[in-house]
């Protein structure tokens, strides 16, 4: 690669078709209007076709319309340009059609749990639990769960936060270079990849049949904490790479020493990232189900100590396992009450999460323009 | 220049600290423990799903592997993980095959397509992708996308019906709690983990053989054939196997949307399957002690499963940093 000769001091762009070249250099090119046309004559003979024949349905005349309006303009262009920039239109269609088809889940996504959700959600509807509430009737509300997970994520920041921060500066301010730091990055990425479950199922060897807790609010907390750490660390380490070493060594050459200078300037300097980072851990685990159905159980009532666990009444519940037992309750109805509740709290999940997130990037930005 | 100077005045620092920093000696006593968290995590996780499973699977009467039920109830405990392991890599694959060529797709019009103003911001919409609770995708599956995909899989069984895979058997009423449907929502599911990952290693593709490819002529599919496939080829796989890893162990999503079925079937528009982790989401509440046992072994098997694909995927990933 260092073997390339220099970049040319103008960017070099692709001939435009506008260009004023002898048309002998650019060859034949589609008019502007062509792909427009193109597509209007698609949906138009797209239309007809399903007027005229047995297709139906929305999405098949979308899928249709795109194929035949793809095909035709590939075609045009094969006898018009030649085929390689029949190809590369192709290959452009396919380029703009995949972010179009991972763009429709999202939409609908969200779209339907607005839809579904947005009737359920009042003040009472965040302000109640469900205690002494027949899961068939409407009413009831999902403070209780709001509250456990607020209170299960917090407690998990706090052991994923210092923890992952320690084990971050260890990587980048002492470990460079060294096998266990390797070992210990490798195992990290690694980690990320354990499933939610499999956390859930060791904290539940670990906490509850080896050392003989009950299931409660902390337990879950703790398995949130093993998939928290690994994105904690991740984050923190590309942050502390970007401090700059001019820094560190500015305060070296004062006689501060190492850890001083760790936690009097590299830290303070990446702070807003390191924030940032956690901020999106926390969004992550806020809405992990699986260990909570097996650590933390449900419970209709408010209950703030997320250690309590002496009887099946002092549980903590959760957004995440609500709307699981929500749904459970509705038995594949959507309008039931029960399948209503499930909704509107998975669009307060979902506002908590997104605006976690927003927050995250808000800091990140604030913080980028100060630096 | 400053090659030679950095080390030497390092070492000095270090000398001169050294006589004087208990403070140092501890915090970094402190870092190296927490760092070493992580690996008494990962050995811990795999030693407590052992020490916890092996009785229970020693009372199987069956083979653990083989057997497609999942009865550690009975009076002769009869459970293996045959169903789970067909269903776990059925949906998995199926997520594969749809979300790898879209999030490649993706990423390249993040990069190369968009407009630069944009972006940054069509990226950050499909990573929102990433923020939505699997559970909710469960809801989704269920009450939107399952009833909403029949003319689809009708029509497959129609017309493509030949292959097996996509036929519906007589009195199969189409349903679509399926191993398509489960496989489709693990599709939306990774695809923003494997775009975002794909994006970062097209960001890194050298400029300037971008640049030249496109100062000799090629159209913009051929630049990205010749410049930016091949260097990028080795991040998208690793991409796909994380990906793959994460679709691996979705439980909750999987544990809605696919009527849970012990059995093995080449139908995959047909309802009914059972996953790995949806087998312990769906079992857990009933469970005995030896039913506990037995899930965790399942677990494990999981684990190994996805350690295996995720160690996989690192090694590629550091390989081609230091190549």
């Amino acid at each position: 690669m260092s073997a390339l000769p220099p970049i040319p001091a103008h960017p070099v762009t692709p001939a435009q078709p506008g260009l004023a070249l002898p048309a002998a250099l650019t060859g034949r090119r589609l008019p502007s209007w062509a792909p427009p046309a193109v597509t209007a004559g698609a949906v138009a003979v797209a239309g007809l076709l399903f007027a005229a024949t047995p297709l139906q349905g929305r999405a098949g005349f979308v899928v249709v319309t795109a194929l035949l309006s793809v095909g035709s303009q590939t075609a045009l262009s094969f006898a018009v340009e030649g085929r390689r920039r029949a190809v590369d239109r192709m290959f452009s269609a396919f380029v703009y059609a995949s972010f179009a088809v991972a763009a429709v889940p999202l939409v609908l996504i969200l779209w339907y749990t607005v839809l579904r959700g947005i009737g359920a959600i009042n003040l009472r509807f965040l302000t109640v639990s469900m205690f002494r509430v027949n899961p068939d009737n409407p009413g009831g509300g999902i403070y209780h769960a709001i509250v456990g997970t607020l209170e299960q994520a917090a407690l998990a920041t706090l052991m994923a936060a210092p923890i992952g921060v320690l084990a971050a500066v260890y990587l980048v301010e002492y470990g460079r270079r060294q096998p266990f730091a390797r070992a210990v990055s490798f195992f990290v990425d690694v980690m990320t990849g354990v499933p939610s479950i499999v956390a859930g199922l060791f904290i539940y060897a670990l906490w509850i049949l080896t050392l003989g807790f009950q299931k409660s609010g902390f337990a879950g907390s703790l398995a949130l904490f093993i998939l928290m750490l690994p994105v904690v660390i991740r984050a923190t380490e590309e942050m502390l790479k970007l401090v700059p070493a001019e820094l560190r060594e500015a305060a070296y050459a004062l006689g501060v020493p190492k850890w001083r200078t760790i936690l009097r300037v590299v830290l303070p300097t990446a702070l807003a990232g390191i924030v940032t980072g956690i901020t999106l851990g926390v969004a992550r685990i806020m809405g992990e189900t699986a260990p909570l159905l097996l650590l933390v159980g449900t419970n209709s009532r408010i209950e703030t100590n997320p250690f309590a666990s002496t009887d099946a009444q002092r549980l903590q519940e959760a957004l995440p396992t609500f709307i699981y037992e929500q749904f459970r309750d509705a038995v594949g109805n959507p309008d039931t009450p029960a399948a209503q509740r499930a909704w509107g709290a998975a669009l307060t999940l979902i506002a908590l999460i997104m605006l976690l997130t927003g927050l995250a990037r808000l800091i990140a930005r604030l913080a980028r323009v100060r630096g | 220049m400053t090659a030679t100077r950095v080390p030497r005045r390092d070492h000095a620092v270090a000398t001169r600290r050294s006589s004087f920093s208990a403070g140092d000696r501890v915090f970094r006593a402190v870092s190296v423990t927490a760092a070493t968290v992580v690996l008494v995590a990962m050995a811990a996780i795999a030693v407590f799903l052992v020490i916890r499973s092996v009785p229970a699977i020693r009372q199987d009467t069956t083979n653990f592997l083989t057997t497609r039920a999942w009865l550690p109830e009975e009076a002769r405990p009869i459970f293996g993980i045959a169903a789970l392991l067909f269903h776990t890599v059925v949906t998995s694959a199926l997520a594969m095959i749809i979300a790898v060529p879209v999030a490649v797709g993706v990423a390249l019009f993040t990069t190369f397509y968009a407009p630069r103003r944009l972006s940054a911001g069509l990226g950050y919409l499909v990573d929102l992708l990433a923020a939505v609770p699997s559970v909710i995708y469960g809801l989704w599956g269920f009450f939107f996308l399952a009833p909403n995909i029949t003319g689809l899989t009708l029509w497959l069984s129609r017309w493509l019906g030949w292959t097996g895979i996509v036929h519906y058997r007589l009195n199969n009423t189409p349903n679509n709690l399926s191993d398509l449907t489960a496989g489709v929502v693990l599709a939306i599911m990774i695809l923003p983990i494997v775009s975002s990952i794909t994006r970062e290693v097209f960001r890194q593709v050298p400029r300037d053989q971008v640049e030249a490819a496109l100062a000799i002529g090629a159209t913009r599919w051929e630049m990205i054939r010749t410049a930016v496939l091949p260097f990028g080829r080795s991040g998208v796989v690793s991409a796909a196997i994380l990906g793959l890893g994460r679709a691996l162990g979705e439980t909750l999503a999987v544990a809605i949307i696919l009527a849970p079925a012990y059995t093995i079937s080449v139908h995959l528009t047909e309802g009914g399957g059972i996953t790995f982790a949806s087998n312990i989401a769906l079992k857990y509440s009933e469970a005995s002690e030896l039913g506990i046992g037995a899930l965790l072994g399942s677990g494990l098997c999981l684990f190994a499963i996805t350690l295996g694909v995720n160690f996989g995927a690192q090694l590629l990933i550091r390989r081609r940093k230091e190549a």
